[in-house]
């Protein structure tokens, strides 16, 4: 039998419309769930349980005046770097420690006038820079399918959460595959729209070129749910682009006759995990069986290079972004600093972690003067070259398949020691964030009881060619169905 | 691409980035490792390809120049480590 806390959104949403449960029934159980595990799990850096439960009583008011919308009363959980106002933001990061926001981002404003629930925020990587969570300032979240693994990340707490029942669904942030790897790693749909799609206002900047919001949900239908919701020109966000949304779910349909599917090879790199291999390949064939024609023989060269340009354009602009840390307005502050240029050393010294330092410093020296050609522009260069190569497979391809990962989740402390081997966990994904197209992963197997995640990619804005092939896969298989036992 | 101590320190006084003596050596090291995988970049012919700034390709997105409420001081001033009346306290920053 299926608990409240892993119903689905369209699920719920039936049962919230014909007032079998009530908002307030259900965030309770999403909140006694939160108890249970989140000494396992630890996906939540603060757990809002007042501010859910008012919010759940607004939703039953608004519900029993007649005004549902699908989100309406459903508990969710937010990662920690988009800004709720009077809730503590950190981007687990001591340098936001204490910072209270004075604003809603915008998607946060999109669902509180949808009627959302929000039961916490998530736990991440500091400033969304790492691929596991373990670059948290506080604690490092578990894999709800084994914890001595990671979640992925760096929206780890997000996809951890929505895979452990403590939040029906979430919002993560992606900027080189940050919802995708921790979405496969944790057995959950995560996507990461079109650059431009979802407003960035409210989301705490890593790289503004790449980042994206994105919604990590249990299934498809959700995924399209939420992304009604938070898709739409922003005027706060001038990279937020002008274009209608249309209704996500009139795209979920299990025929595919007449698409025509890639799999670029370059992305089942030579020592890749070989149960993954097979079961991408088994998933595909799966896919190929609901009527798309599947070419197994694409080329995407470029596909080599996009980690160094990801690598090279990420740390630039967060060098950029992360220039604004320096204890005056907000955040950490050092106090007892000699005069105000060590008071912003000190400050941004014990304020970031180690990564985030590396990042910055990596940025530094590649804006630098002597350098900037070598690294920045180069990198911008090949940027184009990678874009261009998209843009010529999706002339002849609906949608491209690749893994999400080379890897099953690994042991927590595995891969901390080399930052080169972390960044590795990107290769599949980081691409995508370049060229700005859309891209979902969505369950699509297990070995020796770890998640395996598949990845498909389409061109700009054509999210609903992704929600179509993921819901014809979701139609024809049961990965995504299956629970950790935690 | 071998990066120096005296181009860590000189990078982390660019960023405004306090550093210790064993962060200068780790940095140094973990620096030069990652730059070197970016070497293969340079293997790419990229002289006539224009680079992308930014997927969407908007240009001269501006606001309006309108007066509208802004946020009030009391939010401003809310997250201040050191506040002075209506004002955020620093090191002096001009001496004589």
């Amino acid at each position: 039998m299926t608990t409240l806390s892993q119903l689905t959104i369209h699920e719920a949403h039936e049962l919230l419309k014909a007032r079998k449960i009530s908002s307030v029934e259900l965030t309770n159980f999403v909140l006694k769930r939160i108890r249970e595990v989140e000494p396992s799990v630890q996906a939540l850096i603060t757990v809002t349980e007042e501010t859910a439960l008012q919010q759940a009583q607004k939703a039953d008011d608004l519900i029993a005046s007649g005004e549902i919308s699908p989100l309406t009363g459903i508990p969710a959980v937010i990662k920690d770097n988009m800004c709720t106002r009077g809730i503590r933001t950190t981007c687990s990061s001591r340098m936001l420690e204490n910072f209270i926001p004075p604003y809603d981002a915008t998607i946060i404003e999109k669902l509180k006038r949808n009627g959302m629930v929000m039961v916490g925020k998530a736990n991440m990587d500091e400033f969304a820079m790492g691929s596991s969570t373990e670059n948290s300032f506080f604690f490092t979240t578990h894999n709800p399918w084994d914890i001595s693994r990671v979640p992925g990340g760096s929206s780890g707490g997000s996809a951890a959460s929505v895979a452990a029942g403590e939040a029906l669904y979430s919002l993560g942030s992606d900027t080189g595959g940050s919802i995708r790897q921790p979405a496969g790693f944790c057995s959950v749909t995560g996507l990461k729209p079109t650059y431009g799609r979802v407003s960035r206002y409210g989301l705490v900047a890593f790289s503004s070129s790449l980042d994206q919001i994105g919604p990590i949900t249990q299934d498809v239908i959700d995924c399209a749910l939420v992304m009604n919701c938070i898709s739409g020109y922003d005027c706060c966000d001038s990279t937020s682009v002008s274009r209608d949304v249309p209704d996500y779910t009139k795209c979920l349909n299990q025929d595919l006759k007449g698409l025509r599917i890639g799999v670029p090879k370059e992305y089942f790199v030579q020592g890749m995990q070989p149960e993954i291999k097979t079961a991408i390949e088994a998933a595909i064939k799966k896919v190929e069986e609901s009527g798309a024609q599947i070419d197994w023989e694409v080329s995407l060269p470029s596909a080599m290079y996009a980690l160094a340009v990801y690598y090279i354009i990420a740390p630039c602009e967060a060098s950029a972004n992360l220039a604004r840390f320096d204890g005056v307005k907000y955040g950490f502050s050092f106090q007892n600093a000699l005069n105000v240029s060590d008071a912003m050393e000190k400050t941004r010294q014990h304020g970031f972690g180690a990564e985030v330092k590396r990042r910055i410093m990596l940025g530094t020296y590649a804006l630098s003067a002597g350098y900037y050609d070598a690294y920045y522009l180069k990198a911008q260069k090949v940027r184009t070259l990678i874009r261009q190569e998209f843009d010529r497979a999706f002339e002849k391809y609906d949608a491209l398949i690749t893994p999400t990962s080379l890897t099953t989740p690994f042991k927590i402390g595995e891969k901390s020691d080399d930052p080169m081997q972390m960044y590795l966990s990107d290769l599949c994904t980081s691409p995508i964030n370049i060229a700005g197209i859309p891209a979902i992963s969505i369950p699509a197997g297990f070995s020796q009881g770890l998640p395996i995640g598949m990845q498909i990619i389409s061109k700009s804005f054509n999210e609903e060619t992704l929600f179509r092939i993921a819901y014809s896969f979701q139609q024809s298989t049961d990965w995504h169905k299956k629970k950790p036992q935690i | 691409m071998k990066i120096s101590r005296e181009q860590v320190l000189h990078i982390a006084a660019l960023a405004k980035l306090g550093i210790t003596e064993t962060d200068v050596d780790k940095f140094s090291v973990q620096l030069s490792n990652i730059l070197e995988v970016f070497e293969s970049l340079q293997q790419l012919n990229t002289s006539d390809i224009e680079p992308t700034i930014q997927a969407v390709a908007s240009q001269n997105v501006i606001m309006c120049d309108e007066v509208r409420p802004s946020m009030s001081r009391e939010d401003v001033l809310a997250n201040a480590p050191q506040r002075e009346e209506d004002f955020f306290k620093v090191k002096i920053v001009l001496e004589d």
